[in-house]
């Protein structure tokens, strides 16, 4: 994070070379270049402002407020920094805003509409071996269910950047979930993002493999070329945006292939999945498959890649799972 | 810029808006399905010197005015003295709170943010203080000169966020900060000393790095000399610890954990208003 203005267009091999594939490195720098051209971006963090923000700290220090560790004060101030006209943005794990400050994000920020942006890190299973206290796996259910809070999960480090900025720009309350790990990469310099839509990154008419994240929709992509082996053509969709939800693109997929399957870093409760079945019945109904985290606290202890494997959220969890559900739908 | 304050005499008209206060609580809680009569009682005198005693720079034909003075009143269970101080201030007519807790009404059981002066919403406890700091460091930032006031209930204190938010604004040194508690002493489920011991209060918020001042909550001239002085001391957050009673002023619920929250029956309501007008004749 050296240069204050970018000349290298997000997601250009130049620019990767420079900030990497880490989607918490990414976010910070979409709050980092959003500061330089907009005094109203504050960072306020929970004592972990040294994972990626302390370029932020040495740059804008009357811009930074480090609250310690204590997230209720966290999310309080933060609101009350919006309400002088500021747009603070809130740095920490997503499990400690969203678990941690629940009722200060539903009251504070949510209730009162509060331009409060919160960027939260190591969800999913991205924490691997820390284990269940660190593991993320219901802060989507829980934004999503908040009155007018807008809900992000980037596929890619590029993803983080571009909708860290659109985060910001837009008005109203905003989490932006992400892992900590460097990550495959999905989009490139062309890759253009607006909040209230997805994006189809593969058509295919058997099944329609509705992903998003960090890791679901790389393994998604992989996914659709070990099925096209297999004569199976699959519709990806980059579902960045959980809410507001583009139904439409749902009921597209959802006529397009007559069959969905939904991938996520998540709970199989709440999170996409549910969002996806919530359009679904009401608008086309369609056999539907939520491939997400099994409803219990993953005690086994691995690294993230074993546990996204244990829960059939690699690539080849996810083509075996469509050929499953392709089978089952025949059947009927 | 229209921002003035209100500064009645303390020893003839202060009283009076206290008193007059007091009658509103009595009428909301008897002609709705009930309000917290106690905590609305027991935060008149401090409402009464913010708002008229000369403290709070606000105008209540411009609400939203820049450069204001923020009050934060984060016991939003007793909405019922915080509406009556608004309406006679002049942020929505007195007639209104008549329409309190009816359907379709702006003045809900718990403030929101539709009632003109209510700076933010509360209801659930340990919310003011923290968004209070946020405020304020935003003043500082902006190097305004406005202040930020946050008026809690002593049993609200039990919650960890007001303790997050007291070590923040400390380390800032947040002296456009000012938390008054009304310590009354009764939550709901009794003495807070039974229920959940402050004690010892004061020195709690002193370790926290806080300048405090205890005063006698319900004299006016103590409330209203306490508030002018913040900040009591420069780059320090001020604590004003405002010893009252809880229903104080009708003689019945005075002191009474059952009048925490309730409804007044008419006979109830009428020998309120008459003590009230008692006190009245007495003082003049």
């Amino acid at each position: 994070m050296s240069a204050v203005v970018d000349q290298q267009p997000p997601g250009s091999p130049g620019w990767i070379s420079q900030h990497g594939l880490s989607a918490v490195d990414t976010a910070r720098l979409a709050q980092l270049d959003a500061a330089e051209h907009d005094p109203r971006v504050f960072s306020v963090e929970g004592d972990l402002a040294d994972f990626g923000g302390m370029a932020f700290k040495e740059r804008y220090p009357r811009r930074f407020f480090d609250m310690g560790i204590a997230e209720a004060n966290l999310i309080g101030a933060a609101a009350g920094l919006a309400m002088r006209g500021k747009v603070p943005c809130v740095n920490t794990f997503g499990a400690f805003a969203l678990m941690r400050a629940c009722e200060q994000v539903r009251v504070d920020v949510a209730y009162h509409h509060s331009n409060v942006k919160i960027f939260g890190s190591f969800t999913g299973l991205a924490s691997g071996f820390s284990g269940p206290t660190h593991h993320c796996i219901e802060d989507l259910a829980i934004a999503r269910v908040l009155p007018g809070m807008t809900v992000l999960a980037p596929a890619d480090a590029v993803a983080a950047y571009h909708l860290g900025r659109a985060a910001i720009e837009h008005d109203g309350p905003t989490y932006m979930r992400f892992g900590m790990d460097v990550t495959p990469q999905v989009h490139d310099e062309h890759a253009s993002f607006r909040l209230d839509k997805g994006l189809v990154l593969r058509e295919g008419s058997d099944v329609a493999v509705i992903a998003a994240g960090l890791t679901p929709v790389a393994a998604a992509l992989e996914a659709a070329d070990l099925l096209a082996e297999q004569g199976v053509r699959a519709r990806v969709v980059d579902m960045h945006t959980i809410k507001p939800l583009d139904e439409d693109l749902v009921e597209e997929s959802a006529q397009i292939a007559g069959l969905v399957l939904t991938v996520e870093e998540h709970s199989r409760i709440g999170g996409l999945g549910s969002a996806v079945a919530e359009v679904l019945c009401e608008r086309r109904p369609t056999p539907l498959r939520i491939l997400g985290v099994p409803d219990r606290f993953a005690t086994e202890l691995s690294d993230h890649e074993g546990h996204l494997r244990r829960c059939g959220l690699d690539a080849a969890g996810i083509a075996s799972a469509a050929l499953a559900a392709l089978r089952e739908v025949d059947a009927t | 810029m229209t921002l003035d304050v209100s500064n009645l005499a303390v020893d003839t008209e202060l009283p009076e808006r206290a008193r007059s206060l007091r009658r509103h609580v009595v009428r909301l809680t008897a002609d709705s399905s009930g309000a917290h009569l106690g905590g609305s009682m027991s935060s008149v005198e401090i409402l009464t010197a913010l708002f008229f005693g000369g403290v709070l720079r606000v105008d209540p034909r411009d609400p939203e005015s820049e450069g204001r003075d923020y009050l934060i009143y984060s016991k939003g269970h007793a909405s019922a003295s915080l509406y009556a101080v608004l309406a006679e201030r002049g942020f929505f007519p007195v007639e209104e709170l008549e329409t309190y807790k009816q359907p379709g009404s702006r003045l809900a059981g718990h403030p929101s943010k539709e009632v003109p002066g209510v700076e933010l919403a509360t209801g659930s406890l340990g919310h003011g203080l923290p968004v209070g700091v946020g405020l304020a460091l935003a003043g500082k930032h902006d190097r305004s000169d406005y202040r930020v006031f946050v008026v809690l209930g002593d049993g609200e204190c039990q919650e960890g966020s007001v303790w997050e938010a007291a070590m923040c604004a400390a380390h800032y040194g947040l002296d456009n900060l000012c938390a008054i508690v009304d310590r009354n002493g009764i939550q709901e489920d009794g003495p807070t000393e039974e229920i959940m011991a402050l004690e010892p209060f004061a020195d709690k918020w002193r370790s926290f790095g806080w300048e405090v001042a205890e005063i006698d909550g319900h004299d006016l001239g103590q409330v209203t000399d306490a508030l002018h002085r913040v900040p009591h001391r420069d780059r320090r957050p001020t604590a004003i610890i405002a010893r009252t009673q809880k229903g104080h002023g009708v003689s019945f619920a005075a002191g009474m954990t059952a009048w925490h929250y309730g409804q007044l029956t008419p006979q109830q309501r009428e020998q309120a208003l008459g003590e009230l007008d008692a006190d009245a004749e007495s003082s003049a």
